[in-house]
């Protein structure tokens, strides 16, 4: 089953997609910054990415910039969480080459549409 | 120590229908046959030394060291002011997991008796006020009266009977 | 599938009192010029968490009013916008007023609305006053507008970048989610795609032109290239009436069945939450550093290693085998202690938890007194037990706000004697000889023992004559009867007085000093034992029965002789020891123990202990060890004993009283 990658320095908002993403069948880990997000890229490979934007330590789009810098990573799909007021992150993100976004707030069922809709 | 008692007479007191009915641990003190629900019964141990408690009545014996927690031990028979007699190696301490009236939390209190006999099963009936049941115990902390192969067995509320709150020195 | 969101409530309310707990130091040091570009930058992260977490889990109330602080917070994080002393104290009460909101989902109680409106405005009010004037709508974008009229169909042009599959995007994926609006037929146009040997597989050189019919708006078919719009050139016309046939391209046609959800979506329904039974201040979890979680997994390892020896040994043993036993117990001993050591060490939580509430309060009361008051701490990383730790906050505020309102002076009145117009307020937190030492310093006007004293006299706490040690007077403070209700005025109120704050103390099984200087200041110092459930215990044994007296209230122990034994009246028999007469404790005869073997005073021993300033002396049979014992309860399943404050389980797996001694001496009386 597939793998994923859920960085976000809230914890519920981790525990409440690693739950929903769990409960379909896939495999999740959970990181609190970007810079934990880029050691545990290393030593896993995930199917996708979706991360929070404003985190401690390293934040989302700086980590996506990052991340696609390597090899394992160049294609990966990785997902932002943005809100809506934020149209120029969405911008920032896509630049550091972000797949797409998911607009929070969203609902489980939400995140499952378009992870399901990203891996297949 | 299982042993069902069979039914004799047509005595409304008493019903021993396998499938209806609690089971009761039962015992004796001072010739007398009484039971409590063995739901409750969390252990029977036998008679050890046990702490003094300061301050408290002449029926609670002290406590002891159940598993690491503290646990009173209540001698019945000084309790209802039965004769005192001396423990033997059948005297047995029952543990009863018993409920407080008073917090509604859940209390382990063991108490002293002179011998368990079996587990029964009974059904629970009318409680005959009457005090030519001759039962040394206040009727208050009898829940029910059983037959048990033609014996007299009467049915503890230890909830009431073991009260706290309510065993304070004279 | 539904998922109940529920369980993830509680993590949310955790993460978010912590969050406004950063977001008030934030905005203090803010206030005090001490905040750096990281600190605005984590007020507005907690800020927008909250404000993220409480749209996702339904509390729209809460989000709504935290998007507006959040507006406000970016506008100073990217430095459009300053904020006035005014401004923080306005967010400061924001963030109260949040707190509420919290409590109130939280706890399934009822919000505060006039309170929310309040501070909504006052907010809405200072993004008003300047140029920045951000719009704070809860709502999301509406993005999808569904009134387009939908033709008959669409003709569509995609045509991806060379670098479309860098951002992670899949073609496949979005023909299919084409395909899952309607009829999709296509061809795939392959004529960039360049020769084998120029062929690079990570650049796309595809493109599609595709037909999509049905009852699909153009709106639709936008949120499914939302995400690539950037990295591919798209054409989308409506279609004739008259369709193409092609051939049908390459794509799937697997059914996708709900719309694309890139762009905005209903917030989901804000949802009660059910009034749940929360445990007021103590709340059921403890967060533990993984360091200390490690450390205690190691060494379970190695409590286990030793129990298998042991048991190996067990099995097969001969008394040549003794000195192997012996070294197993030892080690055994050893492992178990560290264990214990360690347990007791999850339990240490800094006292910086209890320390944060100060800042904040001490500004707003002072603020509010028009005292100029400034703040010290030291020692907040000094650990103590969770348990502690809740229980001494309440006594500590009251100490803390005692020292604003009596303790330092109106600023006149301080430079007037020659002080700093400011006046400090220290707290310090270190451990010393098993205890943790807490202490409240202040450089106010101190205590003046003479109106105290008379005061004393005249509610009758004291009789007139009585010599008293400073110490005793300071006490009078803490009794009861000292302070009116008159007195305890709103600054300190909420009906704790000092005697709340000793008896408080001392049930943690603490003790308060006070230390004053007339015109200079005071300290109040608090010593708290630093674990609650292990007691380091003096067994004695009376007749038959063995207790234990908590070493923190012995003193000493004399061989009594038979001289020194005096009666005196009002007070029973007492020893003298030195200059001090002190009353004896017979447990024997408190207790009514029947055996004691010594009734003759010079026939047993007595401890010298030390309750609330005074001395007694216990007389036992005999002393046996000093151990150190686990406090269990005698209340969990009997009940609370006068003298008695616990059991204890010894070696040899009986039970031992804990003897309480300050019981005692009221029993003796």
């Amino acid at each position: 089953m597939a793998l994923i990658l859920t960085v976000d320095d809230s914890a519920s908002m981790r525990q409440m997609v690693s739950f929903t993403l769990k409960g379909a069948g896939y495999d999740v880990v959970e990181a609190e910054d970007g810079q934990k997000a880029l050691d545990a890229s290393k030593t896993r490979k995930f199917d996708l990415v979706v991360t929070d934007v404003n985190m401690p330590v390293m934040d989302g789009i700086t980590f996506i910039k990052h991340l696609r810098t390597e090899a394992n990573y160049k294609f990966t799909p990785i997902l932002m969480l943005t809100t809506e007021s934020s149209s120029d992150k969405k911008a920032e993100g896509k630049a550091a080459g972000a797949t797409g976004w998911i607009v929070k707030p969203f609902n489980p069922d939400q995140l499952l549409a378009v992870v399901k809709k990203v891996l297949g | 120590m299982t042993a069902e008692t069979h039914t004799e007479g047509t005595d409304e007191l008493l019903d021993v229908d396998a499938d209806l009915g609690d089971e009761y641990l039962t015992f004796s003190l001072a010739h007398e046959e009484y039971g409590v629900d063995i739901l409750r019964v969390r252990e029977i141990r036998g008679w050890e030394a046990v702490t003094r408690v300061p301050n408290s009545p002449d029926y609670v014996k002290g406590v002891l060291n159940l598993r690491g927690a503290i646990v009173p031990v209540i001698d019945l028979r000084v309790r209802f002011n039965l004769p005192v007699e001396e423990y033997t190696s059948l005297t047995v301490v029952i543990v009863l997991a018993v409920e407080d009236k008073d917090d509604g939390r859940e209390k382990t209190i063991s108490v002293v008796v002179d011998e368990i006999s079996d587990v029964v099963k009974a059904k629970l009936s009318d409680i005959q006020t009457t005090p030519k049941f001759g039962s040394a115990l206040d009727t208050e902390y009898i829940s029910g009266i059983a037959d048990a192969g033609g014996k007299m067995l009467m049915l503890l509320d230890i909830d009431t009977m073991l009260r706290v709150s309510e065993m304070n020195q004279h | 599938m539904s998922i109940d969101m529920e369980q993830f409530h509680q993590v949310f309310f955790e993460e978010s009192f912590e969050g406004l707990d950063i977001m008030e130091t934030g905005l203090l040091n803010l206030d005090s010029g001490e905040a750096d570009n990281e600190e605005i930058n984590s007020i507005f992260r907690a800020a927008h968490s909250i404000k993220g977490g409480s749209g996702t889990f339904g509390f729209q109330n809460i989000s709504d009013f935290t998007h507006i602080m959040e507006t406000l917070l970016d506008e100073v994080r990217d430095g459009i916008r300053e904020l006035t002393h005014e401004g923080i104290n306005i967010l400061l009460k924001s963030v109260d007023c949040l707190r509420m909101m919290m409590t109130a989902t939280s706890e399934g109680g009822d919000v505060d609305e006039a309170e929310v409106k309040t501070n909504f405005e006052a907010l809405q009010n200072i993004l008003d006053s300047e140029s920045a004037a951000d719009t704070p709508s809860a709502k999301q974008d509406a993005a999808t507008s569904e009134s387009d009229q939908a033709p008959v169909g669409w003709k569509i042009k995609f045509a991806p970048h060379k670098n479309f599959m860098q951002f992670g995007n899949d073609p496949v994926r979005i023909l299919r989610e084409l395909g899952g609006l309607g009829d999709l037929k296509g061809q795939v146009d392959t004529s960039k795609v360049p020769d084998f040997d120029d062929f690079n597989p990570e650049d796309m050189h595809l493109s599609w032109d595709l037909m999509l019919t049905g009852n699909v708006s153009k709106s639709a078919i936008d949120d499914v290239f939302a995400w690539v719009e950037d990295e591919s050139d798209i054409s989308i016309t409506p279609l004739s009436v008259v369709k193409e046939e092609s051939a049908i391209s390459s794509a799937e046609k697997k059914t996708a069945s709900k719309k694309p959800v890139a762009t905005a979506a209903a917030p989901a329904a804000a949802k009660t939450t059910e009034k749940k039974e929360k445990s007021t201040a103590a709340s059921s979890s403890i967060r533990v550093g993984i360091d200390k979680i490690d450390d205690l997994i190691n060494m379970v390892g190695e409590l286990v290693i030793t129990q298998s020896m042991l048991s190996l040994l067990g099995e097969d043993f001969n008394m040549t085998r003794l000195e192997k036993l012996q070294e197993g117990l030892i080690q055994l001993d050893r492992h178990t202690r560290e264990l214990q050591e360690s347990v007791m060490q999850i339990r240490m939580v800094p006292i910086s938890f209890t320390f944060s509430r100060f800042p904040r309060m001490v500004r707003d009361l002072s603020e509010k007194l028009e005292k100029n008051i400034e703040l010290v701490m030291y020692g907040e990383n000094t650990e103590l037990d969770k348990t502690v730790i809740e229980k001494i906050g309440d006594p500590l505020v009251h100490l803390v706000r005692n020292s604003i309102d009596h303790g330092i002076e109106m600023p006149e009145d301080r430079v007037a004697a020659g002080k700093p117009e400011k006046g400090t307020i220290q707290l310090n937190a270190f451990h010393r000889g098993g205890n943790i030492v807490i202490e409240i310093t202040d450089d106010g006007k101190g205590i003046d023992k003479d109106i105290i004293f008379q005061k004393g006299i005249e509610k009758g706490l004291v009789d007139p004559g009585s010599k008293l040690s400073d110490q005793q007077i300071y006490d009078l403070l803490f009794n009861p009867g000292f302070s009116t209700a008159a007195e305890i005025t709103d600054v300190s109120g909420r009906g704790v007085g000092m005697d709340v704050v000793k008896k408080n103390i001392m049930s943690l099984g603490g003790a308060i000093e006070t230390h004053s200087v007339k015109g200079q200041g005071t300290i109040f110092s608090i010593r708290l034992p630093l674990t609650l459930a292990i007691l380091d215990g003096q067994s004695v044994s009376v007749g038959d029965d063995n207790y234990i007296i908590p070493l923190v209230s012995i003193v000493e122990s004399v061989r009594p002789k038979k001289e020194m034994l005096n009666m005196v009246a009002g007070k029973g028999e007492t020893y003298k020891l030195r200059d001090e007469y002190l009353p004896i404790i017979r447990v024997r005869d408190l207790f009514k123990i029947p055996d004691a073997k010594a009734d003759q005073l010079e026939e047993g021993l007595l401890v010298v202990v030390e309750a609330d300033g005074k001395r007694f002396g216990v007389f036992v049979d005999d002393l046996l060890g000093q151990q150190q014992v686990v406090i269990k309860s005698l209340e969990s399943n009997y009940k609370r004993i006068r003298g008695v404050s616990g059991a204890t389980i010894l070696g040899d797996g009986s039970v031992a009283l804990i003897l309480d001694i300050p019981s005692l001496i009221r029993m003796s009386d």
